[in-house]
């Protein structure tokens, strides 16, 4: 069933509050973070309101039932992404800290020198100075896979660059600036064979596409969930089991311990291990609540929209004089994000003249600044899409673009 | 608010024709800014006689606000003692902080900058140069007039 943006609008507290000088917000930043359903935001106030304890400590009715809800959530989270085990998730602070996560384990245990970590050449920066930072602390090798000119990754490169060097390979599920999706099960599978595993930064993929860690057989999977309608500083890190047992913990403190002496510890088992510290127990909560959203939205249903908006979106920017698209200029296996550059006008230009009439895009270098230089760009804007944004709005988009060239043309006279 | 109090005719005639662009053959002070936010940077070349400003450029890449706004920084400094250029830029910070600054109708256009506090956000690339040169000349953010 095809969605109906103008419908699902209506369940976003925002869009009603942000109406500007009669004119309707269109909010085309949903690749930085989404905007958050009423259900959302009533899971956290009624848990605050009305169930609020801490998890996994006290003894008491509302820690019991805190402890359950949160574990639920768990349960939703790995149903969401097919994990074999609900002990797989583990609950981070965001997808930048699941990276970290893997880094500071994984990494420090098994990739040490001469050992190499395989990156696409359009990572963000959380997929890259993770491993920028290993490679100071162990002297492993980072090596790029090249794109294809029509900046998809270029397979044959990285079956040229995969070896028995090879531990990690950490790639994006989908680009934040050129909107790219990468062939993951190719990847996985090439991987392995060297023996190798795979970290799939998900941040941009999972909210739109959905995941199937099984299907896939990656060994690691991150994703935030404010950027799939959910709160902030709540993030997923899905590692396999066997990974996860064998891999020292993260951070330490309470929770991720099973018995402390005097002069040492033992570790608590997956997935408490990794999660020390009271969590962002309501965030969780809140969380399962826009996943349990989007299920109802149907997950078919926001790929199809997804597509719609990609094709028509494709076809009214292109056609659109002045206009630079950076990424794939084919609607398959590419997102509804598209950075661009229109005439020579600076991006924050764009950003600010479109912002006048309640368009908000993004500017600037998408935290991906080896890839701007590969642009040759300073800089872009973006518009990213998500589920309750119309086809019109590209309209809007594309007439509000053209306005800015005459704003400062005119001014100039 | 109206976006013509950002996009201001001078300021977007300093941009499409931006002063004392390019990099001078000799100079006696250099400084790099950049704003990591956007990618924007910018180069400033001073060349100082007599404690006082003989010629002051720029070169770089940036936004309207940006580059306009190094613009007329570059023409308000000529002339002017290291000490006077100190005064110049804590007026100028003064103005961008929404603050009345008199003094700043006598340099060049910087007056037309004042529009700028209506965009918080785009206060950081009004000062990109400013704060850049800031950098080259101790004590300056600190002093008050
Ligand atoms: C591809 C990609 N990876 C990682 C991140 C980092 O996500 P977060 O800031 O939620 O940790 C982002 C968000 O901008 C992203 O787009």
């Amino acid at each position: 069933m095809a969605l109906d943006p103008r419908q699902i609008k209506a369940d976003f507290p925002i869009f009603a509050a942000q109406v500007r000088n009669g004119r309707e917000l269109v909010y085309l930043d949903n690749g930085a973070t989404t905007q958050k359903p009423r259900v959302v935001i009533d899971a956290e106030r009624d848990f605050y309101s009305s169930e609020y304890g801490t998890v996994h400590r006290g003894i008491y009715h509302l820690s019991a039932m805190a402890t359950g809800l949160y574990e639920a959530a768990r349960e939703t989270v790995a149903d969401f992404v097919n994990a074999r085990l609900t002990k797989e998730i583990i609950f981070t602070r965001g997808a930048t800290d699941s990276i970290n996560l893997v880094a500071r384990t994984f990494g420090d245990r098994f990739i040490g020198k001469g050992d190499e970590i395989i990156l696409s050449e359009f990572e963000h920066h959380s997929n890259m100075v993770p491993w920028l930072m290993l490679q100071e602390r162990t002297g492993a090798r980072l090596v790029y896979v090249r794109s294809t000119p029509d900046w998809r990754l270029d397979m044959t490169d990285l079956r040229s660059k995969l070896s028995s060097r090879t531990k990690l390979v950490a790639i994006t599920g989908m680009s934040n600036v050129l909107g790219t999706i990468n062939d993951i099960d190719m990847i996985c599978q090439l991987a392995h064979e060297h023996s190798a595993r795979v970290l799939v930064d998900g941040a941009q993929l999972v909210p739109h596409f959905g995941f199937d860690v099984r299907a896939t057989d990656c060994d690691f999977l991150a994703f935030s969930s404010h950027k799939m309608l959910g709160p902030t500083g709540v993030g997923v890190l899905y590692l396999k089991e066997e990974i996860g047992a064998a891999v020292p913990p993260y951070l330490g403190g309470g929770d991720m311990i099973e018995y402390v002496r005097y002069d040492g510890f033992t570790t608590n088992e997956l997935p408490y291990k990794f999660e020390a510290g009271t969590p962002n127990i309501a965030g969780v909560i809140a969380f399962a609540k826009a996943i349990e959203y989007l299920q109802g939205l149907g997950i078919e249903n926001i790929i199809a929209h997804e597509r719609e908006v990609t094709e028509y979106a494709l076809d009214r920017l292109l056609s659109l004089e002045g206009i630079e698209i950076y990424g794939p200029k084919t609607p398959d296996k590419r997102g509804a994000l598209f950075s661009f550059n229109y005439k020579d006008i600076h991006s924050h230009d764009v950003a600010s003249i479109l912002d006048f009439a309640n368009i908000a895009v993004r500017a600037g270098h998408h935290c991906a600044q080896p890839l701007m230089q590969r642009l040759g760009v300073n800089s872009t804007a973006r518009a990213s899409f998500y589920v309750y944004n119309q086809k019109e709005e590209i309209d809007i988009l594309r007439e509000s673009l053209k306005q800015c060239e005459r704003f400062l043309k005119h001014a100039v006279g | 608010m109206q976006l013509d109090d950002l996009y201001r005719e001078v300021i977007v005639d300093h941009y499409n024709r931006p002063r004392n662009f390019g990099r001078p053959e000799k100079w006696d002070i250099m400084v790099e800014g950049k704003n990591p936010v956007c990618g924007d940077e910018i180069v400033i070349y001073l060349t100082v006689k007599d404690d006082v400003v003989s010629e002051c450029r720029f070169e770089g890449k940036g936004c309207t606000i940006s580059i306009a706004s190094a613009s007329v920084m570059t023409e308000s400094l000529i002339g002017k003692s290291l000490g006077e250029i100190r005064l110049v830029l804590s007026d100028f910070n003064r103005l961008l902080r929404g603050e009345v600054c008199q003094r700043c109708e006598q340099y060049s256009d910087a007056i037309a900058f004042q529009g700028v506090t209506k965009f918080p956000v785009r206060v950081k690339c009004a000062l990109l140069a400013w704060k850049t040169l800031e950098g080259a000349i101790p004590d300056s953010g600190t002093h008050q007039a």
